[in-house]
Parts: structure tokens; C-alpha cells; sequence
């Protein structure tokens, strides 16, 4: 099993690369775009035999207090083969 | 007075935060890794020294949170000790939840690496009492992610309680009402990008960090 964990700034935080990148895209004549937010993603392979549950609640933590900063990002997670 | 200057791998003002203390303050400093679980009994203060902690890989200062001595540095806070951290010491500190906000890429998207008007906002500070009030001290700032951000309430709260130390002349990186440097409620944790290690000597260009640590020996004699 897989978790995918998207971290995301904050809507009220400034994303300057995500300005940038909007900017640019508009430079190329992307006039469609209105505008980019930029994250993180994470891919976290669970060990073989990892219980199913605990590791929802584990990965939710790992995302809460280490991959994601509850100051200025948000995050959502995922789960897959 | 004797320094405790935390190394983590990645960091790279650890030496000039040591040699300014040593050199320029006249005072004492020991290295501390950041391996270590507990601060030596004869340090009196404690600075988190700028650099690129764990390569600032995740966030800036993300996986330093996590080290050994942060622990014991949390406890050496939570006990009145004095705790400064410079530019990636400020981002290990608002991480660790020491100091609130967030320090985020500048809105320039530059690397900003020069001296900067630096304005002491308040004076009612172990870090800063040997200060005036409005004094504008020339300081360097060196970052790529030093825009302080934080919510409008937490902002309010700061100013509120006198806790914005210092403020940007003129704003280099899109920090949130000029701040470059706060404190804890308690006064004794200070957080600040620029780098005032850096501007203790002539040589360096200025020598108004000086102040900062004048303020902390006579804050330490006070004690």
C-alpha cells in the first residue's frame, strides 16, 4: 500500500512561485491560465503486512507534524496501490 | 558569559557566531552538536546559528526540529534561558514552535545577500537593552526564504505585546509589516534573519551587531 500525501500553502500565504510560474505561463500566451498554486507531493511506500488502519492514522500524523507546517500549509492525503 | 553555538550539519555561521562571540564580544562560546540531548552546565545562552540545516530539505529548519539538542534547547527556554536564532535559527524556531509565524520564500524570489537598515523597535529585550528605541543599525541579511508570515491575529498579538524586536528599513523580502526579528512572550527566545554575528567587526563592514550581544552580557550580569 501507498500514501500520497499533498501539501499545499495555505490560501491566505503568498506562493511567489506559483506567481512566477503564472506569469510565465501567460508570457508563453496561456491566457487560459488565471492562475498556479505550486505544492509538494510525497509518495510513502508502507512496509509489506502494515496494518491498514494504524498506518492512516501514522501517515496522518507523519504529514501533520513533519511534512506539512500547520503555520502556512495544508495537506491531504491519499491512499493506492 | 559563556555561548553555546548549536552546529547542525548544514550549518555554516556556526564559526562566525563562535568567533564573533570569542573574538569581537570578548566572551566565552563552546560548540554544541546537534547530536547532543542535553546543554552543558556553564552555558548561559544558546544561539541557533544561520546556514542550511539538513540542507533546508523538506522546509527550512523542518528536520533540524527533530534533532536531539533541539529538545534540550526547548527546555533550556522553557527554564528563562536565553535562546537566539539567526536567519536559519530563526526558521528552527518558529519550526519548533518556540516563536510563532512562518518565515517562507521572499516575494522576489531572490537570494538577498547585503547590509540592510535595521530599526530596533523595542529596547525592552535581553538582546536589545543596550539599544535605542528607533536606533537604525546596518546589518548583513544573506536568505532566500526569509518573509515572515503569520496570521493578522498573531501579527497583532506581536505588536500588541512589543514583541516585533526589529523591522526592515527598507522590506527586502516581503515580510508581513517589516518584521525581522521577533521574541517570545517571555522576552528570553529572539528570532531575527539578519545576521549580527556578521557586523562585529570593521572589517566586516559594520560593527552595530555588537549591540545585540552587549545586551545580552548585561542582561546576563542583571541576572
Amino acid at each position: 500500500m501507498k500514501a500520497f500525501v499533498y501539501v499545499t500553502l495555505k490560501k491566505t500565504v503568498l506562493d511567489a512561485q506559483g506567481k512566477t510560474v503564472t506569469q510565465a505561463l501567460r508570457g508563453m500566451g496561456h491566457a487560459a491560465i488565471a492562475d498556479v498554486r505550486q505544492g509538494k507531493y510525497f509518495e510513502l511506500t508502507l512496509a509489506e503486512g502494515t496494518d491498514a488502519e494504524a498506518a492512516r492514522k501514522e501517515v496522518d500524523q507523519i504529514a501533520a507534524e513533519v511534512l506539512s507546517n500547520p503555520v502556512i500549509e495544508d495537506y491531504r492525503i491519499e491512499f493506492g496501490e | 558569559m559563556k555561548a553555546g553555538v548549536v552546529v547542525f550539519p548544514g550549518s555554516n555561521c556556526d564559526h562566525d557566531a563562535y568567533y564573533a562571540v570569542t573574538q569581537n564580544v570578548g566572551a566565552q562560546a563552546a560548540l554544541l552538536w546537534h547530536q547532543e540531548s542535553q546543554i552543558p552546565s556553564d552555558i548561559d545562552a544558546i544561539i541557533l546559528p544561520g546556514g542550511f540545516s539538513y540542507g533546508d530539505y523538506l522546509r527550512c529548519g523542518a528536520i533540524a526540529k527533530f534533532s536531539p539538542i533541539i529538545g534540550a534547547v526547548k527546555k533550556f527556554a522553557d527554564a528563562g534561558g536565553l535562546v537566539m536564532g539567526f536567519c536559519n535559527g530563526f526558521q528552527i524556531l518558529t519550526e519548533s514552535g518556540l516563536l510563532p509565524g512562518a518565515l517562507i520564500r521572499n516575494n522576489n524570489l531572490k537570494f538577498r545577500c547585503h547590509q540592510v537598515g535595521l530599526r530596533v523597535e523595542t529596547t525592552n529585550t535581553p538582546f536589545t537593552n543596550a539599544a535605542e528605541k528607533g536606533q537604525i543599525l546596518t546589518i548583513p541579511i544573506a536568505h532566500g526564504e526569509g518573509c515572515y508570515t503569520a496570521e493578522p491575529h498573531v501579527l497583532d498579538q506581536l505588536e500588541a505585546e512589543d514583541r516585533v524586536v526589529f523591522r526592515y528599513v527598507q522590506n527586502p523580502n516581503g515580510s508581513l509589516r517589516d518584521i525581522a526579528g521577533i521574541c517570545n512572550a517571555s522576552r528570553n527566545v529572539l528570532g531575527m534573519m539578519p545576521h549580527p554575528e556578521r557586523a562585529t567587526d570593521p572589517l566586516m563592514g559594520s560593527t552595530d551587531g555588537l549591540v545585540v550581544f552587549r545586551s545580552l552580557l548585561s542582561a546576563l550580569v542583571a541576572k
